[in-house]
């Protein structure tokens, strides 16, 4: 069975355990900044929306990347971006309408969130459950209207 | 390379009565995108893809890569598994189609050799122009357009090489740091009045122009090349404001146009490149084109635009196999104009209509001294375009808003004070139109 995050940001706290975990596990360090999820901190409604790659069906980063460097890994689902391959040329990272493939200016490649080959970081550091790793039997089309209605209410739009 | 070289193919005999044979002129980006996209949707039909360069299908994009010495010419290629086109049933041949003839469905080759076709897909893609000035064909000047040319460039410049870049647009500024790198005295001459003009307003081309500086570059504005001369191995650089430069070697890169001569006379609408409807079909009977080479409609403005963009080249690619199966049952409203550009380390964007529109609104956060620079267009509280200076995260998200039309609400107001909140705004305004973005 494929699994996908699913992400309530009703269940968030702001924490931001996610996004350290996330940097220990993909950058070996302890820096949120290089976190592939971010925590996005409504002030003014005190909510906090975690955020990141939803490994879209439509996978326009995959389809816009003149040089094959980003892959379909067939177990999990997730689009992996492969280093010894990217230019660094940052097309993805406008092609992408979430804005979630990113570059990094220190390595000269982007980045994007890979569900951690299918154990990812960020669900195990939530310590309420705001992040999980479960089943996906929706559709891409379906996960993100699932997405969009939780955001719509968390923000408060 | 004239021959035609025809790759072993498995499929070929078996189909090649019964099934539809789609012919693809190119092999850029928009040309293997649909190539595949054809392929996934009938798995019977025939597919060949005429490259014309004689190497494998490669991606401009890269070229700056090779040429600051990432990568090797293979880091160019579009798709690296070996075997992958004969995997899939689609034929590479090479040579470079001459003619036309949308009667007889027939392309003919330099050469002599006929291609005949059931659809046709246009994707030839664009050049790199020269102006007409004394000089322009001398030795030491070259393009830096092909994979070729990027050869060329490295066996001719060393350290201390004097190098005068013509033209400061978007092939200029991504091979200033693949010449940078290589230590090469480098002046810049560009005609308008600030890099990049085509998506930068003042505040930021000035910003470029000062990071350029600031990195050793000579970056002269509002002046051109007006004859170039060859004094004993020494190319004399003359410009419009009365300097002469002594140069090793010109780089031109002031312009490109799509490729359309070898259409003339076949009566296809073109304009400045091939004119093509929502189900990018040109005004002959099956025949498409994509890419570059084709003008198509823009999303933001509603005209007809040469895009020649490496993200409209896939969407059309995609868009123009759809079509050429279902017979032009799948239009769509355009393509974004978008840019991302890689000038010496200093990142910039743009999006959609970044100059802004009448009766419109404008949100800006400039900090020059750190070579940060946001500016975001407003038609009533919808996002209609954007440009960006050193921002490098979540920076999709402008066209993620632009594209969906999202009404932004209150966060309208918000982003007129901070437009340093876009995610936020993005968050809270799009993510519930990306069902209809992914439908559409």
């Amino acid at each position: 069975m494929q699994k996908s995050l699913h992400i309530d940001p009703g269940k968030c706290t702001g924490c931001n355990q996610c996004e350290t975990a996330c940097a220990i596990e993909n950058e070996g360090m302890v820096n949120p900044a290089r976190s592939r999820i971010k925590v996005f901190n409504f002030h003014d409604e005190g909510r906090f929306v975690p955020y990141t790659c939803t490994q879209c069906d439509e996978a326009w980063c995959m389809h816009a990347c003149p040089v094959d460097a980003i892959v379909l890994n067939p177990s999990n689902g997730s689009k992996d971006v492969l280093d010894d391959v990217c230019v660094g040329c940052k097309v993805c990272t406008i092609a992408c309408p979430f804005g979630t493939i990113n570059y990094n200016t220190s390595t000269g490649k982007v980045v994007k969130c890979d569900l951690c080959g299918g154990d990812p970081a960020c669900a195990e550091a939530c310590p309420t459950q705001a992040i999980t790793y479960v089943d996906a039997n929706a559709t891409g089309l379906d996960k993100m209207r699932a997405w969009a209605a939780k955001t719509d209410n968390a923000a408060g739009a | 390379m004239n021959d035609v070289i025809r790759a072993p193919l498995a499929f070929r005999n078996q189909h090649e009565i019964l099934n539809m044979h789609h012919l693809i002129i190119g092999a850029g980006p928009a040309a293997v995108t649909a190539a595949e996209h054809l392929r996934k949707l009938d798995p019977n039909c025939r597919i060949t893809m005429l490259a014309a360069e004689g190497v494998p299908p490669y991606s401009r994009m890269a070229l700056p890569y090779f040429l600051v010495g990432d990568i090797e010419p293979e880091g160019c290629y579009l798709r690296k598994r070996e075997g992958h086109f004969e995997a899939q049933g689609i034929d590479v041949i090479y040579g470079r189609a001459s003619s036309l003839d949308t009667v007889a469905k027939t392309v003919t080759l330099l050469g002599g050799d006929m291609l005949n076709y059931d659809k046709l897909l246009i994707a030839t893609g664009s050049t790199a122009t020269r102006p007409p000035i004394d000089g322009i064909d001398l030795d030491k000047v070259y393009n830096c357009w092909s994979l070729a040319d990027a050869h060329r460039i490295i066996e001719s410049t060393n350290e201390g090489s004097r190098v005068v870049l013509m033209g400061a647009g978007f092939i200029g500024c991504i091979i200033l740091e693949a010449l940078a790198n290589r230590k090469v005295d480098l002046t810049v001459i560009e005609m308008e009045e600030r890099m990049v003009s085509r998506m930068t307003n003042a505040p930021m081309g000035d910003m470029i122009k000062a990071w350029c500086e600031g990195k050793g570059i000579r970056v002269m504005t509002s002046t051109q090349v007006t004859s170039l001369a060859d004094d004993a191995g020494v190319l004399k650089v003359s410009t419009a404001a009365g300097d002469t430069l002594d140069a090793d070697v010109v780089i031109c890169a002031t312009g490109v146009r799509a490729n359309t001569h070898w259409l003339d006379g076949s009566g296809i609408n073109m304009d400045a490149g091939i004119v093509v409807d929502d189900c990018m079909a040109t005004s002959a009977p099956d025949v498409y084109a994509a890419g570059d080479v084709a003008q198509g409609r823009d999303l933001s403005t509603g005209d007809y635009e040469v895009q020649a963009i490496q993200p409209t080249a896939v969407e059309h690619g995609k868009l123009a196999a759809r079509n050429m199966i279902n017979g032009n049952a799948t239009p769509r409203g355009g393509t974004i104009n978008m840019n991302v550009l890689d000038t010496v380390g200093l990142i910039s964007t743009s999006f959609g209509l970044w100059m802004g529109v009448e009766g419109g609104e404008t949100a800006e956060f400039s900090r020059p001294d750190r070579f940060e620079y946001l500016n975001l267009q407003f038609k009533d509280d919808v996002l209609v375009g954007a440009s960006s200076l050193g921002m490098t995260q979540h920076v999709g998200v402008l066209r993620g808003l632009i594209q969906t039309g999202a009404p932004l609400g209150k966060w309208k107001d918000i982003l007129l004070v901070q437009p340093n909140r876009i995610n936020e705004a993005y968050l809270a305004s799009a993510q519930s139109q990306h069902a209809a973005l992914a439908a559409a």
